[in-house]
């Protein structure tokens, strides 16, 4: 039985049957059919202050689920401010589907008011685009859209949608079928592939599983479990595969990279054996890749075709999902112990963890790692956590130890500020019953603020920690190491946030001392909706351990000794 | 070293931008790029020759494959594949330099397609080598302008051209693309 509908009727229909609840978004001329059509629907709509929030928003809302998010906009500027959002969600594999109402078809081309050429402008940084022209594709490209961007490796896609293919009306006509002969992912590793992987760990005396984003995204967790411990390979996880293994299982080996554990970096470097499991070998887990793991034969497993040998050249690919792939993998490899191997990873572990980052200083300052490590110790590690990216973003990758998966939001690849608050209100629109914090610095913080009073509009339970030390502390460090303390276009000044949060109607406290943190994230959890607490910590405290951009990853910058606690 | 791709994609509007734009980003250098009709209305088909090795051939399938809108890509460089490419050459002729174009064009098999009083256009389809050794010998005469289409291929008899990205359907062994069983290398 079919019906006749308005396009914009057909793409609501359509966003409530992929289970769409939640869409953020900000309206506009070329989209307002769609927003009168949308309070016809059972659909919840959260007009953001700038649409990056909707983006980061729809965002959040999909890291924390593994659902995708939807973000609205309009024409010309709105769907520009899309950019950024996009771009995050591309870097870092994330499910979300961007729609933006479009001048009508008569008018393409003609400069028209508020017109922007959004599929070109888009094409690099989504998995995929449409530009809708009629109302008869809506239903098709709506059904389409969604299964591009959550299967395979997942992405952004955007809809271009034309006002006039939101006006006109059509017969609706669900497609049932998916019909792209193009999109074929990979799910299954052929046999012989595995069986050439498999000889590889047979023959293996010290390996080392490089755990990324894709065990997450793949659901492998409890497969990535079996298989570790079945072979006793120590795991290794890079920024977004945190939570992937919990952080106290004993074969965890942190976080590796840039600003890992010096003696994650040392397995990796020792190693005889690397499995990388659903990660892509970025530069900011390689350091020099001619340098890197050079005794390492390695086994890939990947979804994306392009990613295998893109960076480094592996001697086993394995294409497939990895939750398939390791359930075909796991009952072919026999049982080993590499006790050895755990013994010396055991011995560089306790080297280390005599500096860097589990020797913090306490000389009666307040650090931005106190704050850190003592909100996981108040709020128990149960948290879901969202951050900005620079210094904050690393000591809370080194410091609030991840025991589950989806609680971690962060922008990775992208490297995007202003990430953090408007991804942890989205977060809360998928789990309302959790703790939600967004752990931000000043500098980011400030990018995004003005969703403050998207979060006091929807009365969001989610609570903001600044860690405010007067700079961009990230591009600082590097001015300290590597442009010989020449501070340029670092100092940041910043508002009294304890009166900014006050002009929003959210209660706020400034902390100096580490005795008051523990007291105040209780204060904060104490309270429904939004709560803002401004940490004022030591001005020029820096991550480590640190590999240099380009260095070879075991050639970390230490922790001085100078600054350990006791000496 | 050249390396020839075959692409066979949906025939929709913009997968042309998505391709050039997918080789831009990742800094792929064309030679050429053909694009055209095939037997089945709703796909098309590229040509595509890239300079670069062998390990660029893979990279260039496998970023291929992101794109949505692209069916199947074979590299049939070095494999069993007839390759061609139209020119046409507009050469500065009077009337006394016509009888050695003219004996140019039948060494090649080419034809002259159009003789104005002081100009002839001669059209050659060969591969790329033979137009190359046409233009060098034409070149003394005086060639006015040339236009070339790039090379489209196709490969004889009913085997495939080469795939580096492999994997199995879910519920067959066998290596699978596009409908196609092949075997793996």
């Amino acid at each position: 039985m079919s019906e006749i509908k308005t396009g914009a009727e057909i793409m609501w229909e359509c966003l409530v049957r992929e289970g769409v609840k939640v869409v953020f978004g900000y309206p506009g001329g070329a989209i307002m059919p769609a927003y009168d059509a949308m309070l016809d629907f059972d659909i919840h709509h959260v007009l953001v202050r700038h649409e990056q929030g909707a983006t980061h928003m729809a965002d959040g809302y999909a890291r924390a689920t593994g659902k995708v998010g939807v973000a609205i906009a309009t024409s010309g500027p709105g769907a520009t401010n899309l950019v950024t959002g996009l771009a995050t969600a591309m870097m870092d594999s994330v499910p979300i589907v961007c729609i933006t109402g479009q001048v009508p078809i008569t008018a393409i081309g003609g400069d028209a008011f508020q017109e922007t050429d959004v599929t070109g402008v888009t094409m690099p940084i989504t998995k995929h685009n449409y530009l809708v022209t009629s109302a008869d594709e809506v239903a098709r490209v709506v059904r389409e859209a969604f299964h591009i961007a959550r299967s395979g490796r997942p992405g952004p896609v955007l809809i271009d949608i034309c006002k006039n293919a939101q006006i006109d009306k059509t017969e609706f006509i669900y497609p049932e079928k998916i019909n792209l002969p193009g999109y074929r992912p990979p799910r299954r590793a052929p046999k012989k592939d595995l069986e050439q992987a498999a000889k590889l760990i047979a023959q293996s005396e010290r390996p080392v599983i490089l755990a990324g984003q894709g065990v997450l995204q793949s659901g492998a967790m409890r497969e990535l479990r079996e298989f570790a411990e079945k072979t006793q390979t120590p795991v290794a996880m890079t920024l977004l595969g945190l939570g992937g293994l919990p952080a106290s299982h004993p074969l965890s080996l942190g976080m590796m990279g840039m600003h890992g554990e010096a003696y994650c970096n040392n397995a990796i470097q020792g190693s005889d054996l690397l499995l990388a499991f659903g990660m892509r070998f970025d530069d900011r887990v390689t350091g020099n890749l001619r340098t890197y793991a050079p005794r390492a034969r390695k086994i890939h497993v990947e979804i994306d075709p392009s990613e295998v040998h893109k960076n480094v050249h592996v001697d086993a690919p394995l294409l497939g999902d990895l939750r398939t792939v390791l359930g075909d993998l796991t009952p072919i490899v026999d049982p080993m112990d590499h006790e050895e191997w755990l013994d010396k990873i055991a011995e560089w572990r306790n080297d280390t963890e005599k500096r860097d980052i589990m020797a913090w200083p306490d000389d009666g300052l307040l650090y931005a790692s106190h704050v850190v490590r003592d909100l996981w110790e108040s709020t128990s590690g149960n948290a879901i956590v969202t951050t900005d990216v620079g210094q904050h973003q690393m000591w809370t990758a080194q410091y609030y130890h991840m025991e589950q998966p989806f609680r971690w939001i962060t922008s990775g690849g992208a490297g995007t500020m202003g990430f953090g608050l408007p991804s942890a209100i989205g977060a809360w629109f998928a789990h309302p019953d959790k703790q939600i914090w967004a752990i931000v610095g000043d500098g980011g913080f400030q990018m995004t603020q003005a969703e403050l009073a998207t979060a006091v509009q929807e009365g969001a339970n989610v609570n903001i920690a600044i860690l405010n030390n007067g700079y961009l502390g990230m591009v600082r460090q590097w001015q300290e190491f590597f442009f010989e303390k020449r501070y340029s276009g670092v100092k940041m000044l910043s508002p009294d946030f304890v009166k900014l949060a006050d002009a929003y109607g959210i209660p706020a406290r400034r902390i100096t001392k580490r005795e008051e943190v523990a007291d105040a994230v209780a204060y904060a959890n104490s309270i429904s909706g939004p709560v803002l607490l401004e940490f004022v910590v030591e001005m020029e405290e820096a991550v480590f351990p640190m590999v240099p951009a380009g260095a070879d990853l075991d050639d970390m910058l230490r922790r001085p000794v100078r600054r350990q606690s006791g000496d | 070293m050249r390396q020839t791709l075959i692409a066979i994609v949906e025939n929709k509007p913009g997968v042309l931008n998505r391709v050039a734009s997918l080789f831009r980003r990742r800094n792929f250098n064309i030679d050429s790029l053909n694009v055209g009709r095939t037997e089945d209305p709703n796909v098309s088909r590229m040509t595509i020759v890239v300079d670069s090795n062998q390990a660029d051939a893979r990279k260039v399938e496998a970023n291929l494959y992101k794109l949505v809108n692209v069916i199947d890509v074979q590299d049939v460089t070095g494999q069993e594949a007839i390759l061609r490419e139209l020119a046409l050459i507009k050469v500065s002729a009077s009337p006394e330099k016509r009888g050695e174009v003219l004996s140019l064009v039948n060494i090649f098999r080419a034809e002259v397609v159009d003789v104005k009083a002081d100009a002839m256009i001669v059209q050659l389809t060969a591969d790329e080598s033979r137009v190359d050794s046409l233009i060098e010998l034409l070149r003394p005469v005086g060639i006015l302008e040339i236009v070339r289409t790039g090379h489209v291929a196709m490969m004889r008899g009913t085997d495939p051209g080469k795939r580096y990205a492999r994997w199995a359907d879910e519920d067959e062994e066998e290596y699978f693309v596009n409908g196609r069983h092949y075997a793996g290398d």
